[in-house]
């Protein structure tokens, strides 16, 4: 861990050792700071949708069951996450759960003790009630004689799922998929609210300092950098996937 | 559980104060959001090149950075903005912006910028042949907005701008980061003076989720209003 | 036991009559500024707003704001002076202007008792301190900018996690962390009290002199009159000036 900690601040300050001559005198001063915070935030959401995206097609899978048990509960899952703000579930979590404490939570407590492992598990949560939603469309819009033709040939519903069902659904959901990321990207400013060091985290102690508002402008340019990247990978894997 | 009660006692009143505050935020922002998203379609559809990327630049600005930035630079930047402005115009002075009207421009130009996207589509969909008909049978250019365009323009935006009022109406939670008192931030307050955040942050949730659940309905029937005598 | 927030006065919080001197404090840093049972904001700092106040025979509005927006704030006029327990600090003093000092702060390492921690040691383990405070300023300086420092929005909310054992320590003013210590014998403070010659003023707008010198001489008016005493005594049995 702490191998992985000092290479994370190894790449920071050699970004900023690179950048120190082409970035502004007020950036260049607090540099590593913005640069750790932001290795933070790739931190969370690389697995926040790695994640999110695989409990996300498990309740897109649970929404179109035959079991009414399991509809029921994939609705319900979409419906309270998508329907509440990301920061009233992050705060009913750090601080709501949180304040049980150790004695009532038991084995649960490191988990919730961590600012970082509960942004972690609220953005996978979150982003994964979406993610649902956005592959139960793409199911939608496939023929319902896909899904009979592959039980005719003996396929089970499973392997349907998994083999004719899914790719095809995901494909369709790329596009919304991308939106989504974008969103999450965002939404995982808001971390910096229960301790977490994130780049909006380190930007919110740097504006401390002197007050001044290039900070936030420093801060808005390398998440809007973070979603040009993020929206060029996109494109590039839709290609891919449009070809196939 | 008496603390959730209404009257001296409890703190259900206060909540629903802040409910109702939430709401107020939400709808005037969405009312400024909607007609700045209308000029940023406009823009978007210019023949006026520069004023087209101008405009792209703003939304592409705006979805890159999170809402939370967006309202910090609102809450701390507008006074700066408005004072360059009135600069501007030759004004002397600054003007006071108070913290909610900080976040409903916070609110709105988040609004703004996915909207218009909406709209522009909305606008580009109504068929070109309706326009020419419309000139054919000597309508004037405000007539053909007014009568062909709009009508039409609504029905086609409704879901999405249906879908960013609830995107809109979560986003009001960050506020309480700003100490404006809507339902999260009474929450908050009212979690730490009871010593009990759990209950009153599941309240909130759980008062979040109504809302939520009457915009569907409001939703729907707009939605249905909006598409009678359209061919199912 | 009436909780009427106080968030109407900041929702109204359009031009007030200009003779109206608007106040902010924090409403999270007991004893100086608490939210009470009856939704006002109370403590040391407003008694003592008030008292300058009349003293100055001025109307005054008091206006609760989050500390890490309270200087921004003042700044661009939404209020006119800030009594929040604020330490004079250079970095401050480019932004705004103070007023001479009220009291002397100092600052504390909180901990669990019997947790071995020392004030050096600190570095080691997981501290919290309220964002954008002088706390946070002096925690930094000792764990480096890369150590395990949290930040919280509040005092009260880093006192929160540290009793919920979330934290190991946190740094804190002297005395809202006596107050705290008075219902949480489990806790206590580690080592001596850090003097860091730390000045607690009244912040007010670098162009603004005239209502330096006057909550100046005000000042020193309920210093002179036995006021400043009372209301000191009242909160910690002794003059803190």
């Amino acid at each position: 861990m702490s191998l992985y900690q000092d290479l994370k601040y190894a790449i920071s300050d050699g970004v900023c050792y690179a950048a120190q001559g082409v970035t502004p005198e007020g950036f260049a001063t607090y540099c590593p700071r913005y640069i750790d915070g932001f290795l933070v935030t790739l931190e969370l959401l690389l697995l926040s949708s790695a994640l999110g995206l695989s409990i996300g097609t498990l309740v897109a899978v649970a929404r179109v069951s035959r079991q009414r048990a399991l509809r029921v509960g994939a609705w319900a899952w979409s419906y309270i996450f998508r329907g509440t703000p990301l920061l009233v579930q992050l705060w009913i979590v750090y601080y709501g759960l949180g304040s049980l404490g150790p004695e009532k939570l038991g084995i649960l407590w490191p988990f919730f003790k961590s600012g970082w492992a509960v942004g972690l598990a609220v953005l996978t949560i979150n982003t994964s009630a979406y993610i649902a939603e956005i592959l139960r469309g793409g199911i939608g819009t496939l023929p319902p004689g896909q899904l009979e033709a592959a039980l005719s040939c003996g396929m089970s519903r499973g392997m349907a799922m998994r083999r004719i069902l899914l790719p095809q659904a995901f494909r369709v959901a790329w596009p919304a998929y991308g939106n989504e990321l974008i969103l999450l990207m965002k939404g995982s400013a808001l971390v910096s609210t229960i301790t977490v060091m994130d780049l909006m985290g380190q930007t919110r102690s740097v504006f401390a300092r002197g007050y001044s508002l290039e900070t936030y402008m420093y801060s808005a340019v390398l998440y809007a950098l973070l979603a040009l990247l993020l929206t060029a990978g996109l494109r590039a894997v839709e290609k891919r996937l449009r070809v196939a | 559980m008496e603390l959730l009660g209404f009257g001296a006692e409890g703190w259900g009143d206060d909540l629903l104060r802040g409910a109702a505050l939430t709401v107020q935020l939400a709808v005037v922002s969405l009312a400024i959001g909607l007609t700045f998203g209308m000029v940023l379609a406009l823009a978007k559809l210019s023949r006026f090149a520069p004023l087209r990327w101008l405009a792209q630049g703003y939304t592409l600005f705006i979805r890159g950075v999170p809402e939370f930035l967006i309202l910090l630079l609102a809450f701390f930047g507008t006074e700066k903005a408005v004072a360059a402005g009135a600069a501007l115009l030759g004004l002397e002075g600054g003007i006071e912006v108070p913290k909610f009207a900080a976040a409903v421009g916070g609110l709105s130009a988040i609004f703004a910028a996915y909207g218009c996207e909406v709209i522009r589509g909305a606008w580009l969909a109504v068929p070109n042949g309706q326009i020419e008909a419309g000139h054919s049978v000597g309508l004037s250019r405000w007539q053909i907005f007014y009568r062909i365009r709009l009508p039409q323009l609504w029905r086609i935006a409704l879901p999405g701008l249906g879908n960013l009022w609830l995107v809109m109406l979560k986003d009001t939670s960050l506020a309480a980061v700003l100490a404006i008192d809507e339902l999260l931030r009474v929450a908050k307050v009212a979690g730490e003076v009871t010593r009990q955040p759990l209950m009153f942050l599941l309240a909130a949730g759980a008062l979040y989720l109504v809302l939520t659940a009457i915009s569907d309905k409001l939703r729907a029937s707009f939605e249905a209003r909006a598409n009678r005598g359209m061919a199912r | 036991m009436k909780k009427t927030l106080i968030a109407l006065a900041l929702l109204a919080a359009s031009p007030v009559a200009a003779e109206t001197l608007r106040i902010a404090t924090e409403g999270a840093f007991p004893p100086f500024s608490e939210i009470n049972a009856n939704g006002e904001v109370v403590g040391f700092d407003i008694d003592i707003a008030k008292a300058l106040c009349a003293k100055m025979e001025r109307e005054c509005e008091i206006i609760a704001m989050d500390w890490d927006g309270i200087i921004p704030g003042l700044v661009n006029d939404k209020y006119d002076a800030i009594v929040a327990s604020m330490s004079i600090t250079e970095e401050r003093k480019q932004t705004v202007d103070f007023t001479n000092p009220y009291y002397s702060n100092y600052l504390v390492l909180l901990a669990k008792k019997g947790s071995g921690l020392t004030v050096d040691g600190i570095a080691q383990q997981a501290v919290g301190a309220q964002r954008a405070s002088i706390s946070s300023s002096w925690a930094e300086e000792q764990v480096g900018a890369r150590g395990d420092l949290r930040l919280y929005d509040t005092l009260t909310a880093s006192f929160t996690d540290l009793e919920a054992g979330r934290i190991d320590s946190i740094v804190s003013d002297y005395f809202p962390a006596l107050d705290w210590l008075k219902d949480h014998p489990d806790f206590e403070v580690v080592g001596d009290r850090i003097d860091i010659g730390d000045q607690i003023g009244i912040a007010v707008r670098k162009d603004d002199a005239e209502l330096r010198d006057a909550l100046n001489v005000a000042l020193e008016g309920i210093v002179a009159d036995g006021t400043y005493g009372q209301i000191s005594t009242g909160y910690f049995g002794t003059d803190i000036h």
